[in-house]
């Protein structure tokens, strides 16, 4: 197995609000190796999109504060980083493209300028060895005519080919790392369908390493080496892809998995997980998804379960799988 | 665990096969203005053409992506919008030929449940006066047994009585589009739109609203227009479905046939694209090529023909025919 | 397997713990929240308080003059002092204050009922009556605002109206001036809301239009209203002293803070008195100070929004 990439220990970051503190993401830890890409997938709300700024750096504070953890990035600690080494970091070696593709674009620039900032900023190229780098990046990304893109600016451009742009400055320094957002949400389906065939065909090329923060079961299924499972804030499973999708332990990955109508399956009913995601402020010390589990027992109320393997390379954090579980 | 996965098909019979609400020719479009002079240079042509007809009962689809046409469709039929040409015929009668007063009475049968949660309610109305102002408004009920209704149906959309006096803002996404369906379902209305009411839900929370919609279909003989992008939550409430692109409808057949059998490259291809949850699954791909043209300036003959895999020379020149291939089953594909 | 999931049964735990609050009530509560916001309210309240209860204490009158005693600084029996006829400045500067504030409000009061009642049948009906509106807005604004108060006060004092008679048609020709922004903001804050899903869905529930305008949409403009009639007043009271400073406004004998501060157009006075001046010219600054930080103070809590654009 390659090496880890990226190491969350312990993370915690929290959000201070009128109401009290949110802990957005709460004792977070898993890793992502080398080459590979790994899923976050979660509801709104689930600390998935936290925990990748967290990484990035680009919490905004106040109201949002990383109090505790580490992040390890290649072996060092990125939240002891200092504002410039961070920046440099930034755009060149840990790359992130957003759901939005048209506000992450300044409108008043051509896109050739955007592309170009960062190898100018980042890799110190001249201004011509710039432009024809990012002719390559353009064309990289499946844009015809990439002279013309090149003087164009964003409005000009279809959601689908903004994104690819922003796929293409992304990539423009090579990044080891490259953070997606739910990068397809906003976009149709065969438009998707076309980005998700691009970064597949990005991570065998340039083996880099994604972090794929979604809420989509499917593009999980299609995209992910490795998934993670966020809920309230807590990693609640983990799990090679194949493994999770084969044999799914938690009971809310369970009840995500049967809720999603597949198509061509058709059931009687869709299954569904009841009641709602917790309010976040304040959660108590105990499995947050007590309240809606149907295998719901005394100790899920009181106590939090720990994230465990009990499958190798398999993690989960539910009683179920405790000894302290099954004695009730 | 997985016996829910059970293959069998309890969607509502499709109805009585007497027509609720007929479509034909619709078209809807929207003027480009431009110049100093606000002239009109073009027109987005939103819906072009565009002939259906759902019966009473049933639970008719439409999908398609951005841009197609479809809610301009659900709120074209409607009369929240007017339209360009064609009529919109509902119980036998022109929608578009009502006065305000006639068409105000026929509001109470036809209603609409909005997409965004956030936007579909007024932020300073307590949820129990919007549930119930329709009733009042219309005269329906007298003001003291309102109250009374609007509970019972905030019920029967899975809301508790306490949530009467609160205010939309108190309540999560899931909880507001069962709000907009207790609005919609208050006057016992005899269709209703779906425009597209789980997509901005999460999966946890769409499963339980898409159960709710079919529920209360098959407690008050509902009729739906479910409009949606998303092809899997189509076959799984509708009985029927029909497939837009660019403002024209490229095909429409029931359910099983359309899933089982789909004649149009576009139908094959948005079926394809859609990511199952399935990682050993190693699907041969259809990936269309191209954006989605814009509606202002769609293509010439078949509109589809820029990122159709099969197209071919006649397709460029030629508007291919909807017809009927037998089984109910409607196309409009030169190959098909 | 049969569903766990029993509709009614879909409590929210939490739901029932947090007491509801209105729109409204939130409005107020990070209202209260904002420190300068309530500085400017309590300076403004105590303005309030001195001018209209302050000079039923005091022991002079209005016009009450007093030649052995003109031109004297502030002491024990004076104690802002007396202007050049030996009249009491602290009565004279309570009593302006009373008239500006008057002029203010009620100037600010017509603006917004013109300028609401206008914006927001443009915004409703569209159309026609939107163009005829609007057109009329941009001729308002158009026109240069203090040439046209200069030329009004210059006829109101050539028909000779009386000095008392004078502040009702100044509050009426300030108002009246002041509707075209109002109007324009409601205007575009209707087909804002036009837009959102929920008027949509007025029309698809058939409701009537009076219960469209009023219950739905007039609620919606409210806040935008408070906020930028609040801004108004300090404007109305800069507009009015500066038109009474130039003789046009309020005229003597009947005081505002504007014509006092005339006495600062005396080198003389300017110089040597300032106790003449000072003190209306702190009241316009303070008051005006102290109406912006609640403008600001409302505009934080009525559209939080705002804040982080």
């Amino acid at each position: 197995m390659a090496k880890d990439l990226v190491e969350f220990r312990n993370l915690e970051t929290h959000f201070k609000t009128s109401a009290g503190t949110v802990k957005a993401v709460n004792d977070v830890s898993f890793s992502i190796r080398e080459g590979e890409t790994l899923c976050v997938v979660g509801e709104s709300g689930c600390g998935k999109s936290v925990t990748a700024m967290s990484l990035m750096q680009l919490i905004e504070s106040p109201p949002g504060k990383i109090v505790g953890g580490e992040i390890m990035f290649e072996g060092k600690d990125l939240l002891k980083l200092s504002k410039k080494e961070m920046s440099r970091l930034r755009g060149n070696e840990i790359a992130m493209i957003f759901q939005e593709p048209m506000s992450s674009l300044n409108p008043v620039f051509t896109i050739g300028k955007q592309i170009t900032e960062p190898l100018l900023y980042h890799l110190t190229m001249t201004q011509k060895e710039a432009k024809a780098r990012a002719i390559e990046l353009i064309t990289m990304v499946g844009i015809p005519r990439p002279e013309k893109i090149f003087d164009s600016y964003p409005h000009e451009l279809s959601g689908g080919m903004r994104q690819r742009i922003m796929i293409a400055i992304a990539l423009s320094c090579n990044p080891k790392l490259l953070i997606a957002d739910e990068p397809t949400t906003a976009l149709d389906v065969t438009i998707q369908a076309q980005i998700l065939d691009l970064m597949r065909d990005i991570k065998t090329k340039m083996n880099t390493a994604i972090m794929m923060i979604t809420h989509d079961l499917g593009v999980v299924a299609e995209m992910a080496d490795f998934v993670v499972v966020m809920y309230a804030g807590k990693v609640i499973e983990e799990a090679p892809v194949l493994e999770l999708f084969r044999e799914p332990r938690h009971p809310y990955t369970q009840g995500l998995l049967k809720a999603k109508p597949i198509i061509n399956q058709r059931q009687e009913r869709l299954y569904s997980i009841p009641g709602q995601v917790p309010n976040p402020v304040d959660l108590g010390e105990n499995c947050h998804f007590h309240d809606r589990c149907e295998f719901c027992m005394e100790i899920c109320k009181v106590k939090a379960p720990p994230l465990r393997a009990h499958i190798d390379g398999h993690k989960t954090a539910c009683w179920l799988y405790e000894e302290e579980g099954k004695a009730q | 665990m997985s016996e829910s996965a059970v293959q069998v098909d309890t969607r509502h019979s499709g109805g009585t096969g007497e027509p609720l609400v007929q479509v034909e020719n619709l078209k809807k479009y929207f003027p480009i203005t431009g110049g100093v002079f606000q002239r009109r240079v073009g027109d987005v042509k939103a819906v072009d053409g565009v002939s259906f007809t759902i019966n009473k009962g049933e639970s008719f689809g439409l999908v398609g992506e951005s841009g197609c046409g479809k809610s301009t469709i659900g709120r074209t039929l409607l009369r929240l919008n007017d339209k360009t040409d064609g009529s919109v015929h509902f119980e036998g009668q022109d929608l578009h030929k009502l006065s305000k007063s006639e068409l105000r009475k026929m509001r109470t049968k036809m209603q609409i449940v909005f997409q965004d949660p956030f936007s579909s309610l007024n932020p300073r109305i307590k949820v129990g006066e919007a549930i119930g102002e329709a009733l009042i408004d219309h005269g329906l009920v007298s003001r003291k047994d309102v109250k009374e209704r609007v509970i019972e149906t905030m019920k029967i959309c899975g809301l508790a009585d306490y949530h009467y006096d609160r205010f939309p803002h108190e309540f999560s996404g899931g909880q507001r589009q069962r709000i907009g369906i207790a609005r919609a379902l208050i006057m016992n209305p005899e269709f209703i739109v779906a425009d597209e009411p789980v997509s901005a839900l999460d999966v946890s929370i769409q499963a339980q609203i898409i159960n709710l919609l079919s529920d209360l279909q098959s407690e008050k003989q509902l009729t739906y227009l479910f409009i949606s992008h998303d092809l899997s939550v189509v076959e799984h409430l509708c009985n029927r479905v029909g497939v837009m692109y660019l403002g024209t409808m490229m095909e429409m057949a029931p359910t099983d046939e359309l899933f089982s059998n789909p004649l149009h490259p576009y139908t094959k291809a948005l079926m394809s694209a859609i990511p199952v949850p399935d990682p050993t699954l190693k699907r041969e791909r259809i990936v269309l090529q191209g954006d989605i043209p814009s509606p202002a300036n769609p293509p010439s003959g078949c509109k589809f023909h820029t990122r159709c895999p099969m197209a071919s020379d006649i397709c460029k020149e030629q508007v291919p025919e909807y017809r009927n291939v037998g089984n109910e089953h409607f196309v409009a594909c030169h190959f098909a | 397997m049969e569903q766990p999931v029993n509709r009614t049964e879909q409590l929210q735990e939490q739901l029932k713990i947090v007491k509801t609050e209105s729109p409204w009530r939130i409005a107020l509560r990070r209202f209260m929240k904002n420190r300068l916001a309530l500085i400017g309210l309590i300076i403004l309240v105590l303005m309030f308080l001195l001018c209209f209860i302050g000079p039923i204490f005091s022991p002079y009158t209005l016009n009450e003059t007093d030649v052995t005693n003109k031109n004297s600084p502030p002491d024990s029996t004076h104690w802002l002092g007396t202007d050049k006829l030996g009249r009491d400045i602290l009565l004279r500067v309570m009593l302006a204050g009373r008239i500006s504030l008057t002029v203010g409000l009620v100037a600010t009061a017509i603006s917004v009922a013109i300028g609401a009642t206008l914006g927001a049948v443009a915004g409703f009906y569209r159309r026609f009556a939107d163009t005829l509106i609007m057109r009329i807005a941009d001729i308002f604004l158009a026109l240069p605002t203090l040439p046209i108060l200069i030329t009004l006060g210059a006829i109101l004092s050539d028909l000779k109206v009386a000095p008392n008679q004078r502040i009702y048609y100044l509050m009426f020709i300030i108002g009246v001036l002041g509707w075209v922004s109002l109007a324009r903001l409601v205007r575009g804050q209707i087909l804002t809301l036009r837009e959102q899903e929920f008027m949509q869905a007025t029309e698809a529930l058939g409701l009537r239009d009076n219960r469209k305008i009023f219950r739905h949409l007039m609620p919606n403009t409210v806040p935008i209203i408070i906020v930028s009639a609040t801004l108004g007043v300090a404007g109305a009271i800069l507009l009015e002293s500066a038109l009474s400073f130039l003789g046009l406004g309020v005229v003597p004998p009947t005081p505002s803070w504007g014509n006092m501060i005339t006495a600062a157009n005396s080198l003389i006075d300017f110089r040597k008195r300032p106790w003449t001046w000072i003190p209306p010219g702190m009241c316009i600054l303070v008051t005006v100070m102290a109406i912006n930080l609640i403008g600001d103070g409302l505009r934080d809590a009525l559209d939080p929004k705002m804040k982080h654009r």
